[in-house]
């Protein structure tokens, strides 16, 4: 009987030969993450166990949602982190001006890999999948249990194969198949489980993109979302990792409680309506819908290849005049580049405000807030009411392409209609 | 272990953490602080003052879905909460409740039927939810062996701390 690559995984960290889909395993974890939310908690339970000793060269520090600090509570809880890291001798911290979004810059740095088991204070913490990895987010005290322990409890779950074929249209991105995806899936159908993402639209899907789908396994309620290894993978992976690492592959035989089966090749850009990230449809068939903001970055889609797409857009046109667009590259390694390659430039002139590297705008949190009745389209993966602000602010998902065209048109649109 | 008995506090599917409590106050970590947000979006500011020790939420699908914030069931937990019964839970709040010893029964009739203000009394050994206002009695099967540790245990913490992780089926 052959098994997943989610199954092989769990195995080989559980030191069993095989898992089942139910099992209870204790596994080994190769790499933790915790972020100026989560971290704190974790923080407090720890100071709390005399001699606590932790696995300081597996995890990493970031705190990156309310930085550069909105405020005197966010300062303390960066501070917390800043103290504790010094004091367990934490490897990984990372100081505002060196930090960033936690999911973009941990694949970046080469910090998660193939094969590995990563759990994450941050239900984001999926996105690693997209590198071939199992990798779940978890709460504070799972990640306390952890870092003294080195291991973490985890029923094994069933897999969803997913399986994609068709050449993509033109502003057809890994975005719009998970927002596709996530209205076939429902927000019930997957919880639990984990999600593999194959088939021939897959295999030519750059990094990035399938970052972008790993991302949002957790808006189905998945536990991970998982890529197979390739080509594409070890590009990517060979010149940024800093330890060795491991190629699973799921068996021709495996089981898998359920196959859906997409033909994407007409499939247009998506755009999920509130309050749901399943809510999506095709841009073409939402009608007339004026904007006030749009918001390019995050864990999502704020990759330099989404910021490269967006300027592809916006070169040379300006910001709609009753729009605000903020763009905020993820990362200082994605800051630079798009500063030395120009992109930068081209935001500006078009009158945008480019912001620091953080989680901010996403979550409701800092620089990008909505007031009651303000509509904003962004990026990122949750459009939950109030999550970007106001009870009655409403938050639209899309690709970076759709998001940078609609800045233009001051609504939503398709992007041919602003070329 | 506690007894839980109390009135019930009624909400829909999808109830997310963003509901349960706003990102804006995740700049705190006190149990109390947190519970003052509690379900703000939908029931308003204070709403934990209303809620008596022993109290019950009860929900439909997906409850407590989107991220991982633990402020979530801390909140629940401080404001007096003794259990969440839903149709079905979003697997992090769900590890995130029984790590911090807040029990969470799935229960899809139970959920359906219970009706915002009833009385009940859980008998979380025996499987029982007993509805005082309807009458009726609904029994769930016994809890898997690692939310039943967790429990006793009062939580992971406790649980890591005089079991050890070892001493699961490895």
């Amino acid at each position: 009987m052959g098994y997943t690559i989610t199954e092989k995984i769990l195995a080989a960290h559980a030191g069993r030969t095989e898992v089942k889909p139910g099992d209870h395993i204790v596994a080994d974890v190769d790499f933790m993450v915790a972020n100026d939310i989560t971290a704190p908690i974790t923080i407090n339970i720890i100071d709390d166990i005399k001699n606590a000793k932790i696995k300081n060269e597996q995890i990493a520090l970031v705190p990156d949602h309310f930085t550069p600090n909105k405020d005197i509570k966010s300062a303390q809880n960066v501070k917390l982190m800043r103290e504790f890291s010094k004091k367990h001798n934490v490897k990984y911290f990372f100081e505002t001006g060196r930090c960033g979004v936690e999911h973009c810059m941990l694949p970046e740095m080469g910090l998660v890999l193939p094969g590995d088991l990563v759990i994450g204070a941050d239900s984001h913490t999926c996105t690693y999948g997209a590198l071939g990895c199992f990798s779940t987010g978890v709460g504070s005290t799972d990640l306390a249990g952890t870092l003294i322990t080195g291991k973490v409890w985890l029923r094994v779950p069933e897999t969803i194969k997913l399986e994609y074929k068709g050449k993509l249209k033109k502003w057809v991105f890994g975005k719009d198949l998970i927002l596709m995806t996530l209205k076939e899936l429902g927000n019930v159908d997957a919880i639990y489980k984990a999600l593999e993402f194959t088939g021939s639209t897959i295999s030519t899907l750059s990094m990035y993109q399938r970052l972008t789908m790993s991302n949002m396994a957790v808006e189905a309620g998945a536990k991970n979302g998982i890529f197979q290894p390739d080509k594409i993978t070890e590009e990517y992976v060979k010149e940024r990792a800093r330890r060795s690492y491991k190629i699973y592959k799921s068996d021709y035989d495996a089981k898998y409680s359920d196959v859906r089966k997409f033909d994407v090749s007409k499939l247009d850009p998506q755009v999920s309506l509130p309050h749901f990230p399943s809510n999506a449809e095709s841009v073409k068939n939402i009608g007339k819908i004026e904007i006030d903001q749009v918001f390019i970055g995050s864990c999502t889609n704020g990759w330099y290849e989404d910021l490269e797409i967006a300027a592809r857009i916006l070169k040379g046109k300006k910001v709609a005049p009753a729009v605000r667009l903020i763009i905020a590259p993820p990362t200082p390694e994605i800051y630079m580049k798009a500063l030395k390659n120009g992109l930068l430039e081209i935001f500006g002139e078009a009158e945008a405000v480019i912001g620091p590297p953080t989680c901010g705008p996403c979550l409701g949190g800092h620089m990008g807030v909505l007031a009651a009745g303000e509509k904003a389209v962004a990026t990122t993966n949750r459009n939950f009411i109030g999550r970007m602000g106001h009870y009655e602010s409403e938050v639209y998902l899309s690709n970076p392409a759709v998001a940078a065209a609609s800045a233009v048109a001051g609504r939503i649109v398709h992007p041919e209609e602003v070329l | 272990m506690d007894k839980m008995q109390g009135k019930v506090w009624k909400f829909g599917d999808n109830i997310d953490t963003d509901l349960i409590i706003p990102a804006r106050y995740l700049n705190m970590t006190d149990p109390e602080e947190l519970a003052a947000h509690l379900f703000e979006p939908v029931r308003g500011e204070n709403f934990d003052d209303l809620i008596n020790s022993g109290d019950v939420i009860v929900g439909g699908d997906n409850f407590g879905c989107g991220s991982s914030r633990e402020h979530a069931p801390i909140a629940v937990k401080a404001s007096g909460v003794s259990c969440v019964i839903a149709k079905t839970f979003a697997r992090i709040f769900y590890r995130n409740s029984f790590n911090i010893g807040l029990p969470l029964i799935i229960h899809s009739q139970a959920a359906e039927e219970i009706k915002e203000g009833d009385t009940l009394e859980i008998i979380l050994e025996e499987g029982k939810i007993l509805d005082r206002s309807s009458g009726k009695e609904y029994s769930f099967p016994s809890l898997e062996d690692m939310m039943i540790k967790l429990i006793e245990s009062k939580g992971l913490i406790p649980y890591i701390l005089n079991e050890g992780y070892d001493n699961g089926e490895k």
